[in-house]
């Protein structure tokens, strides 16, 4: 396959995108995706971690300080108007206008794309019955609650069938029920025909559950990337942990599980032992036995498949809710230092 | 042919929501003439001072209500930009292709709308309490024209506000700040030879005065045309400055995103 060829199946392929915002650090410093069209790809990473700024440039809504991308096969920079033509974007800040009905709402959205009459009064029926919004499509969006509103952000930037679709968080804030219906209709968005979808989220299971391949980004960069099982397969198995009866002597089960090789990365913390196996429910057993041989008691065990928050804390060297809760903390700090300026 | 499809249909965007506020219509309705009737009896007695030249202070306050009622609520045009721009929905017309121009002109057009129905029923109210007018279809038009000239320079300084500073409290600061004291340092509710000398200086260069020399004047009964027109095309150049300020402060907008 030659190199243009290569470039036109390319959804999105972003070289090196840079963005540094006046007199701040730098938000991206040097991203360079290729997202083959039809998949759904998930940027995840804490809060701060320049995901919205990624999007914010791949849509033209930010001109990016370095690097290049074209997204549906346009420059982003010299072909904007190709671009806006061909996505649709749901930004992390909700775009609905409270004060006009669901439908209202759609009818002008197509009406900007150019849509009209019979094909356009058609296209947002089949989009409210889609998301469910059938029965209050004539109903002000300020009687919404925050599920539906989502759902017709979505609807919004669905409405002239985009090639590429930008999802910024579009589960944040949303309760655990509307969550899983949302996360449904992605799955759905899914199989529509050739349908590119990039979704950025900052929940290790969303990524999990919905991206096909996902990057991991952090502090402006991307720090590893592949299907979410590849990932966790980079890791070295599963997670086991042993919860050990009272007054065991732990450092006696720790020599057991690391004599004889039967777990690595080994931690006692209290009267749990953690540790690793390339195949934690064959290690268990044998596990188990040996402990059973030095009259170590057990009281409880469990194995776990990796997770994305190992993936994140093998690559940054922290774990993922440490790492959020950092941005919360800084993001709180700014806004007590901006309040202060009042 | 996008440009006015666009404008079109951001008008109709514009014009929903501003019907959609029915206690915001009966304000922008009954407010105005409130202020006409208690204008109208505080200085009832100034017609009485030598050298006010009017004999009825209705017909000399009219105009000034239109024309104070029109850029003071141009002054609040930049909340409804604001409540886009938290809300969202700017970005998302961003995104899409829709023509950049057409998300502020939809806007002023409503307002232009807004300001005739209002001048219309001061009018109307004005001549019930006693205002006469003389050369009605051009007057009237003369002082829509300077009114929305003056409202359409103010709304598209507040929205650049709006746009910069992204916080109500500045725009209500600033509506406040310069709306009010531009009001009384015009010919608005007293006669210029009766301000003081470094007053009727400053007249000469507030936008507000130059409005109410072309509205007032041309409902007059004998209209001085020279200064009519003078005063016209000082506010349609204030008008181009204005807008011009407010596209930089969208492009600012844009390139802080």
């Amino acid at each position: 396959m030659t190199e243009s060829t290569a470039r036109e199946r390319l959804a999105i392929d972003a070289r090196d995108l840079v963005k540094t915002y006046k007199g701040e650090v730098q938000a991206v410093r040097g991203v360079s995706l290729r997202i083959p069209a039809g998949t759904v790809f998930g940027l995840l990473g804490p809060n701060g971690a320049g995901k919205s700024t990624i999007v914010k440039m791949l849509t033209t809504l930010s001109a990016p300080t370095g690097g290049t991308a074209s997204v549906a096969g346009y420059d982003i920079v010299r072909q904007q108007k190709q671009v806006r033509r061909s996505i649709g974007c749901v930004a992390q800040n909700s775009g609905v206008d409270v004060q006009a009905t669901g439908r209202e709402n759609l009818l002008l959205q197509g009406r900007v794309y150019g849509m009209r009459g019979a094909e356009l009064d058609k296209r947002v029926d089949e989009l409210l019955l889609r998301f469910g919004l059938a029965d209050v499509g004539r109903r002000f969006v300020k009687t919404y609650s925050g599920g539906m509103k989502r759902k017709l952000d979505v609807a919004l930037g669905l409405v002239h069938s985009p090639q590429v679709l930008f999802l910024d968080e579009p589960t944040t804030g949303l309760d655990p029920e509307a969550r899983a219906e949302m996360w449904e209709q992605i799955r759905e968005l899914a199989w529509d025909q050739g349908l590119t979808i990039l979704l950025t989220t900052h929940y290790l299971e969303e990524a999990d559950q919905l991206a096909r391949s996902l990057a991991i980004v952090d502090q402006g960069r991307i720090i590893t990337e592949g299907s979410p099982d590849e990932l966790k397969a980079e890791l070295n198995g599963d997670a086991v942990t042993l919860e050990l009866s009272a007054g065991t002597d732990t450092d006696a089960a720790k020599a057991v599980a690391v004599d004889r090789q039967l777990l690595t990365d080994v931690t006692i913390d209290g009267l749990v032992l953690r540790g690793r196996s390339a195949d934690g429910a064959a290690a268990v057993p044998s596990l188990l036995a040996a402990l059973e041989s030095v009259e170590i008691k057990v009281s409880s065990v469990t194995v776990a498949r990796p997770s994305l928050d190992d993936v994140y804390l093998r690559h940054t060297g922290r774990s993922f809710t440490a790492a959020e809760e950092a941005a919360a903390k800084s993001v709180k700090a700014e806004q007590e230092k901006k309040g202060d300026q009042r | 042919m996008t440009a006015l499809s666009d404008t079109w249909y951001m008008t109709g965007r514009a014009y929903r929501a501003f019907l959609r506020q029915p206690m915001y219509v009966a304000f922008t309705l009954i407010q105005p003439m409130i202020w006409l009737l208690l204008f109208g009896q505080l200085f009832k007695s100034v017609t009485e001072i030598p050298g006010f030249g009017a004999s009825n202070y209705e017909t000399y306050l009219v105009p000034s209500i239109v024309v104070m009622s029109g850029f003071f609520g141009a002054g609040w045009g930049g909340m409804a930009i604001l409540d886009d721009l938290t809300r969202g929905v700017l970005d998302r017309f961003l995104v899409s292709p829709v023509n950049r121009s057409s998300l502020i002109l939809g806007r002023l057009i409503v307002q232009v709308l807004s300001i005739v129905i209002q001048a219309v029923i001061i009018l109307l109210f004005g001549a019930a309490v006693g205002a006469s007018y003389h050369h009605i279809v051009v007057g009237v038009l003369v002082l829509m024209v300077a009114t929305n000239l003056l409202a359409t320079a103010i709304g598209a300084l507040s929205y650049g506000l709006a746009l910069l500073v992204r916080r109500e409290e500045s725009i209500i600061a600033a509506s406040n700040f310069i709306l009010m004291p531009l009001q009384f340092m015009s010919t608005g509710f007293m006669a210029l030879i009766l301000m003081p000398h470094w007053m009727q200086d400053i007249t000469k260069f507030n936008p507000v005065n130059w409005t109410l020399v072309a509205g007032r004047g041309a409902l007059g009964e004998r209209p001085n045309w020279g200064p009519i027109f003078e005063n016209l095309g000082y506010l349609a150049v204030l008008m181009v400055f204005c807008a011009w300020v407010s596209t930089r402060a969208f492009r600012s907008y844009q390139r802080s995103m």
